[in-house]
């Protein structure tokens, strides 16, 4: 059985200067009540890891927008205004990476690998510094492998063994953040009992999740699209 | 119509009768999604959302709106019967793979080498690459869907891109509210001219070297 901690106990174990991993997709599949739980608790100098800045006021937004994030690790920033700003000012670090490649570099860490081969970005800015290895005439970059002291992910059924059912297009990049992190944190709509999630239909394995967080009534509604 | 929408419907559906039945395509954000409105109905055609699925469908009412389905937007969207989801990792391996058939994206710049600059303006509009990188790396066929000329009345197709790339060479047609142009290995090639204008027009209103097909026809 993995321990069940409130929002307050998982975001009290992050302290500064912490790596983070955040699955979901431009607000869909965030686990907003951990992400609200770190804007309480005051962590800040964080290195978070995510697909995009979301929008300025709602979850990883917020962790953007008031001033606890040093670096951002992401594939795009669009439609949060406030962490353009701060990439220009250079007050915050934005490392920009193809999103298929981010995925990829996470995977490689999940799975034990040195890195992967990709032709993403050959013959852009994003092969800057990095190794080109050519295999069968075919050029490629050397991506390495990104890890995490924390993954937060998100379902909408986790089992007390941490096994995750995660909805529809809330997938993302849930699944393969809980591969890449020393600890992960899986906040859920809904807990259960290890044996109530037909076995066939879980998206996370239990074994990758190290503490289950049930996510807070008015997180599990709310809408967050414009 | 404003004259955008007619130029920007335009665009739209001469994409759309591009692609042959069971083609798996992916829309890019902005223009490019209008192309869903416009897709033959006699023929099967799958859209891929690069967020996680394939089955892409409209805009549901507000009603029915589901917090866990949204477009690479983040906008709500319902899925055909048909669909399926994934995740991230599958999603791009789907795309770099050479599983989708089309992608269709806006463009800042496009050149006559088929070079795509579309994800940043130094200094100014830098909101990331997102999945635009491996799409147009790993697609069997990159489209652009773009306004002929930028709001300054430039035309953005070029005889070489001045921003930082998205892609080297992987763009093979580009289309307009004035003409459909393919890329090859001699240069673009004009195939198609919007009804309403002239191959001098379009010439004219085209940085890049255009050689005119033999075949030229209207759209």
């Amino acid at each position: 059985m993995k321990p069940i901690k409130t929002p307050q106990e998982a975001a009290a174990d992050i302290k500064d200067n912490s790596s983070i991993m955040i699955g979901g997709f431009m607000c869909c599949g965030h686990p907003f009540s951990i992400i609200n739980a770190i804007i309480e608790t005051g962590a800040k100098n964080l290195t978070l890891i995510t697909n995009d800045a979301g929008y300025p006021d709602i979850g990883i937004g917020k962790l953007i927008c008031q001033n606890r994030t040093k670096k951002l690790i992401v594939s795009h920033i669009g439609l949060n205004p406030v962490a353009g700003n701060k990439m220009n000012s250079k007050e915050m670090e934005v490392v920009l990476v193809p999103q298929g490649t981010l995925a990829e570099r996470i995977r490689a860490k999940g799975a034990g690998l040195g890195g992967v081969l990709t032709p993403t970005g050959i013959g852009t800015e994003v092969e800057t510094g990095k190794q080109k290895i050519t295999v069968m005439e075919k050029d490629y970059l050397l991506e390495t492998p990104i890890e995490a002291d924390f993954a937060l992910i998100q379902a909408a059924v986790c089992d007390k063994y941490g096994n995750c059912f995660i909805n529809k297009s809330a997938k993302n990049f849930n699944l393969v953040m809980a591969m890449a992190a020393k600890t992960v944190i899986v906040e859920a709509d809904k807990i259960v009992e290890p044996g109530e999630i037909d076995p066939e239909q879980i998206t996370v394995p239990g074994v990758f999740i190290t503490a289950i967080v049930q996510a807070k009534k008015e997180d599990t509604v709310q809408k967050v699209w414009n | 119509m404003t004259e955008r929408e007619i130029k920007r419907t335009r665009i739209a559906t001469r994409i759309a009768n591009e692609f042959p039945d069971g083609a798996l395509v992916n829309l890019g954000i902005g223009m490019p999604t209008l192309v869903a409105n416009f897709l033959p109905k006699d023929k099967t055609i799958l859209l891929q959302s690069e967020n996680g699925f394939i089955g892409l469908g409209p805009k549901p009412e507000e009603k029915d709106e589901d917090r866990d389905l949204v477009n690479a937007g983040g906008n709500p969207v319902t899925m055909l019967p048909g669909g399926c989801f994934f995740d991230s990792v599958l999603s791009f391996s789907i795309i770099r793979g050479r599983h989708v058939d089309y992608t269709v994206l806006g463009a800042l710049e496009v050149d006559e080498q088929g070079n795509l600059a579309n994800y940043m303006i130094p200094g100014k509009m830098v909101p990331g690459m997102g999945g635009a990188m491996d799409l147009v790396v790993g697609a069997k066929t990159v489209v652009i869907a773009m306004e002929h000329l930028n709001k300054k009345g430039q035309c953005k197709i070029l005889k070489k891109c001045s921003l930082p790339l998205t892609a080297k060479g992987e763009v093979d047609i580009i289309v307009t509210d004035m003409a459909f142009i393919r890329v090859t290995k001699k240069g673009l090639v004009l195939e198609e001219i919007a009804e309403n204008t002239t191959v001098e027009e379009v010439l004219k209103n085209t940085e890049a070297n255009l050689t005119v097909a033999g075949n030229l026809s209207k759209f």
